[in-house]
């Protein structure tokens, strides 16, 4: 009954609310997991391996116990059977290479950081003192870092197979080969002399999540009858309670978890970490809260890390400009352990390098390859910035190849707005999209013209400082996804999302949501689509999240998730809790149902305004129960479970500026404009404020971050000296319109935003560069784009290579 | 942070300070603004078995006129350097370089006699220190002594103080008419160290240079004054091509490392690159 859910001009949809959830956490009224206090807390340190790959030929913890105020200590021998298997839910081919990966190492470490043995003490200060007394001998293996290297025979093997034997580092091959084995090849013989190929080897480079809260524990075996509860930074609150009961085998229903204030994830905290095992069962060995608080350097070599792919990609178009195919072959580098979903990420972006192009063939294949380095996951974007790199950098060479403007080249090959639903080479289904729209704003906003103007001023005067100018028009799947599709992924899980909505006694909505916020502002958003059916205040609606008490079930926040998929059911809640209220309602205004319109939160009979009656009287009478009519039961409360019809697909078109100086090597943005269609906003501050992130995350990679480790897998980025995060100060201003292009297959019209800043950036950024650069002769600058990548690109270029 | 347990004490004067230092012999540490030696504790990379915290000697801050030199307490932050009018006015040098240290956060914490005795190869004001020529005063249980800045910095992260002295103050000489400076500094985030950076001080005669001194940070294990340069730019025109062959030296006798920020020959680069920089702006070519 689409008149039900008709707005008003008060409805607060797509109003750019300031988020209700701010003032408390400015005011540190927050509670963080490390802010949890329970009486008897042991607290856990962790002795981490400083080798990358060794055998343990001693370890004994005894000499750990003699230190004051230390309880415990365990190392895999003492913790026996509850020495938990850190679970991976997407083996993505059936001949995957899945090693043991146990909470605590077992006779060898495999990356520096890997978990040795724990202390537990009555305070942190003497636990983390106590690991010295640890006495382990290590014998040193050859450690191999290199993908490339990692997969040539005779390379050291990280993990033995399972014979015992000399193992190998694939721990996958995956092809996607959509139009049958052999199809690109021979699109592009077809074309013949008419086929110009351009290929390159991109490298995407490993980075960290970077959240400002580093990870955090406590579990406690203290809770109510059985109850074991589980304080976590967290982004997956459900999916951890699930898991945790399937590693430890704890009923899953003794089992409450709950992710308090959780300050940024990016992806970091979408995991089950060999750290929560132990702590859980620990807490329920020793019958104690057991607590655990990373620092920032266990931080950098122990939460996942993220992209590192060598991307081989090849794209073939006639002479004229129009795209035959793609063909991309990946390594991606799973480091040591497979965790969460280690290796289905690179997969993640497998279907979006064809972008928004159309082509007649394409053809993928990833090799998941195993090093001794810390585990890779998803990080904002999960493959897909991969993908976008890959296909917009790859677009602009094309370009020069063929003599043609980039964008002109773009606009000939992409699916016109006319064109949608489209199916794409790589077998996706786009519901909507204009990018003519979105690149005619961008355009607009950046000054095109102008600024290829003094790009040529500037060459022909040799300035030292070159301007480029770099483009990405780029589309991502997120919002994952139908569950079957999922299913046929081999994804363990569903990607269906919760809602539970209760209209109060009092009038207020307690609004349950299985989407699980750490920064996205979800109290707000999500009570804005709520007023906006029900007619509340967006004040009177209180969200609640992140507890599996509480909010019992749901698929939490990632992926660009929970407004594309969490956003519809509690569109669908809110809309079956008007239907229950209009039975009632009609019922005290002795009227039919179909007579009633719902308008600003109350029933009104058609044609006789006087008699209404607002949603709070409803609720009132569904709590007293005095005079409801027959068979309709007490409360007033409404669930959905919505699973998404499909992906969702924001897309946008971002241009930067940027300045090089020749020589220095140093780019520094001079203009930045991103145009995004999310489709329908809730909140357009709060979309503002993901594209801010977003392309600040994106900008940080291209320019940046990088994680490095020497030859024999030391982290030398191991702090945030050396591993580098840009701040505000280094980041222009930037300039940012959406178009909205309603998605057909959400029933909001919404899409994801949350990473698609991050997938946007990165190419339009080196595109940049490379453009500043192109008339020196340089055709690639590797990421990140540092004063000495750049500085020597130009050398190379120049002749002098170095 | 989880330091490894320690001792802490908090003197009143300087006396009682090297009485303190005296005290905890060798596994010692004096902290003042604790920038540069609370991350290496959190580290666990030192483990002082007493920390000695200056910072609240009222004697040691501040920055007085003394003639022909200014006198700046060691505890005188960073913040409060850059905004002092004295410096600014007779040492415009250091009141700029102290400005692009760290973040505000850091600057009104860290101080500059903190700066110095660190000894940080990558630090900017030990740099302008040897360029400005400053002494350093120091106290111990044997007495006041006075350091020339050019043998102050001894090697990576070590100064000639001596591990019972405190340092006290430093003596900044006013530079005099005719000086004009510039300190260019190169790093790759706002709050990131310098991955090179360059004190120039240029006295011009007219149309030429009658006087220069140039010294560089990070560019080996203590800053380097880059004395071919000085030659070269001595006498030499006043025009940017005359400053950019003087600067072609910058990188002679200089033993820079190589870090994930910049190899050995990218910073040498950098030295040529910035010293004209840093020259051309502090001439005002
Ligand atoms: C993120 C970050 C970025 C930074 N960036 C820069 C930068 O760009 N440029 C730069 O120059 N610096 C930088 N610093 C360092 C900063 O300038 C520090 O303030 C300074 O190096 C040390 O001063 P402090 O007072 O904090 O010294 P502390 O940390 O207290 O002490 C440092 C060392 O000096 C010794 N010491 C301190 N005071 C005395 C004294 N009175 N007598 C004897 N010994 C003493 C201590 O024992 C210790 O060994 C940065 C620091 C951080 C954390």
């Amino acid at each position: 009954m689409t008149e039900t859910i008709a707005t008003t001009d008060a409805s607060p949809m797509g109003r750019p609310l300031r988020r209700k959830e701010d003032a408390r956490l400015l005011h540190g009224q927050t509670n963080w997991t490390e802010n949890i206090q329970l009486p008897g807390t042991l607290h856990m340190a962790i002795l981490r391996s400083p080798m990358a790959h060794a055998k343990i030929t001693h370890l004994d913890i005894s000499a750990a116990l003699e230190r004051p105020h230390v309880v415990a200590a365990f190392s895999a021998k003492e913790l026996g059977d509850l020495n938990g298997s850190v679970p991976c839910v997407w083996p993505v081919t059936d001949d995957i290479q899945m090693p043991a990966f146990p909470a605590l190492a077992v006779d060898k470490v495999v990356h520096v950081g890997d978990c040795v043995a724990v202390v537990l003490a009555t305070d942190k200060y003497a636990a983390a003192d106590a690991l010295d007394a640890i006495e382990v001998d290590y014998e040193p293996l050859p450690a191999v870092v290199d993908m490339e290297a990692a997969i040539q025979p005779g390379s050291p093997s990280v993990h033995d197979a399972a014979d015992g034997s000399h193992g190998t580092n694939v721990c996958y091959t995956f092809p996607l080969q959509p139009q049958g084995p052999g199809a690109y090849e021979a699109a592009v013989a077809a074309a013949g002399d008419n086929a110009v190929v351009v290929k390159r080897r991109f490298i995407n480079q490993r980075i960290i999540a970077g959240a400002m809260e580093p990870r955090a524990v406590v579990a406690s075996p203290m809770g109510m009858s059985n109850e074991m509860t589980i304080w976590s930074a967290t982004q997956i609150p459900h999916i951890l309670r699930v898991l945790l009961a399937l590693v430890t085998g704890l009923p899953e229903n003794s089992l409450r978890v709950i992710a308090p204030d959780v300050g940024g994830g990016f992806g970091g905290k979408l995991q089950i970490y060999r750290e929560e095992i132990l702590a859980v069962q620990i807490a329920r060995k020793l019958g104690r809260p057991v607590k655990w608080v990373e620092t920032r350097s266990e931080d950098m070599v122990a939460t996942h890390h993220g992209r590192d792919q060598i991307q081989q990609i090849e794209i073939a178009a006639t002479k004229d400009g129009k795209f035959i195919g793609l063909k991309v072959e990946i390594l991606a580098n799973m480091g040591a352990y497979l965790q969460i979903i280690t290796p289905g990420t690179p997969l993640l972006g497998m279907f979006m390098y064809p972008g928004i192009y159309k082509m007649d063939v394409y053809d993928f294949n990833c090799i998941g390859v195993f090093t001794n380095t810390t585990p890779t996951d998803a990080v904002r974007g999960a493959g897909r910035p991969e993908a976008t790199f890959a296909i917009e950098r790859i677009v602009d060479e094309l370009a020069v190849e063929l003599n043609m403007d980039p964008m002109a080249l773009r606009k000939m090959n992409w699916i016109t707005h006319e064109e949608f639903p489209y199916t794409t080479s790589a077998g996706l289904t786009y519901d909507t999209g204009n990018y003519e729209a979105a690149t005619a704003k961008a355009l607009d906003l950046f000054g095109y013209d102008a600024l290829r103007a003094e790009q040529e001023q500037r060459r022909a005067s040799g300035d030292p400082v070159q301007l480029g100018i770099g483009i990405s028009t780029f589309t991502e799947m997120c919002g994952l996804a139908p569950s079957r599709t999922l299913g046929a992924l081999k994804y363990v899980a569903g990607g269906w999302e919760h809602c539970t909505i209760r209209a109060l006694p009092t009038g207020k909505i307690e609004l349950i949501t299985g989407t699980s916020p750490h920064g996205q502002g979800h109290e707000t958003a999500w009570s804005q689509i709520a007023s906006s059916i029900l007619g509340v205040p967006v004040d009177d609606i209180e969200v609640v999240h992140g507890d599996t008490g509480r909010a019992p079930y749901g698929m939490d926040t990632y992926g660009s998730r929970s407004l594309a998929v969490g956003g519809q059911a509690i569109k669908k809640a809110a809309e079956r809790l008007v239907e229950k209220a209009r039975i009632i309602a009609a019922h005290q205004l002795e009227c039919s149902g179909d007579d009633l319109e719902f308008v600003q939160g109350e029933f009104r009979v058609k044609g006789d305004p006087a008699k209404s009656q607002p949603l709070a009287a409803v609720a009132f009478e569904a709590f007293s129960a005095h005079n409801l009519p027959d068979g309709v039961e007490p409360t007033l409360q409404a669930e959905a479970t919505v699973d998404p019809d499909d992906f969702s697909y924001p897309h946008g078109t971002h241009l930067c500026a940027i300045e090089v100086d020749t020589e220095t090597g140093k780019a520094t943005i001079r203009t930045y404009v991103a145009v995004d269609d999310v489709g329908v906003q809730v909140n357009p501050l709060i979309v503002e404020g993901q594209v801010h992130g977003g392309v600040a995350c994106g900008i940080a990679q291209a320019l940046y971050e990088s994680v490095e480790y020497d030859k024999d897998g030391n982290l030398l980025t191991a702090s945030l000296a050396d591993y580098l995060i840009p701040s505000a100060v280094d980041l222009p201003s930037f300039t940012t319109d959406r178009t909205v292009t309603p998605s057909t297959t959400n029933s909001l019209g919404t899409k994801g935003v949350g990473e698609a800043g991050a997938i946007a950036s990165p190419p339009a950024v080196i595109n940049a560069v490379v453009d500043a650069l192109r008339h020196l002769g340089v055709n690639d600058v590797r990421m990140p784009a540092s004063p000495e990548n750049v500085w020597r690109a130009i050398q190379v270029a120049q002749g002098g290579a170095k | 942070m989880i330091p490894i347990a320690f001792d802490y004490v908090r003197p009143g004067t300087i006396d009682e300070a090297i009485a303190a230092v005296v005290a905890a012999g060798e596994d010692g540490k004096v902290i003042s603004g604790g920038q540069s030696l609370m991350p290496v504790l959190r580290l666990r990379l030192a483990a002082p078995s007493t920390l000695i915290d200056v910072g609240s000697i009222a004697e040691m801050s501040g920055v007085t006129d003394a003639g022909d030199h200014l006198l700046i307490g060691s505890n005188t932050t960073h913040y409060a350097v850059m905004n002092d009018p004295l410096v600014k006015e007779h040492a415009p040098l250091l009141a700029q370089t102290a400005a692009t240290v760290a973040d505000p956060a850091i600057r009104h914490r860290g101080t500059f006699g903190g700066s110095l005795a660190h000894a940080d190869p990558a630090g900017d004001l030990p740099t302008v220190a040897l360029a400005l020529e400053a002494t350093i005063v120091a106290k111990g249980p044997n007495g006041t002594r006075e350091i020339e800045a050019k043998d102050f910095f001894v090697d990576y992260f070590t100064s000639a103080l001596e591990p019972d002295e405190i340092l006290v103050s430093v003596k900044v000489p006013k530079l005099g008419k005719g000086w004009t400076t510039h300190y260019e500094k190169f790093n790759r985030t706002a709050q990131a160290w310098a991955t090179v950076g360059v004190a120039a001080a240029v006295r011009r005669d007219n149309g030429t240079i009658a006087e220069a001194r140039v010294a560089l940070t990070n560019m080996g294990p203590s800053p380097v004054r880059a004395s071919s340069v000085e030659a070269a730019l001595t006498g030499a025109d006043a025009t940017v091509d005359a400053i950019a062959a003087a600067s072609a030296n910058a990188a002679d006798g200089t033993r820079p490392t190589s870090d994930l920020h910049a190899s050995a020959e990218f910073r040498e680069h950098l030295a040529r690159v910035l010293t004209k920089r840093a020259v051309v702006t502090a001439a005002g070519v």
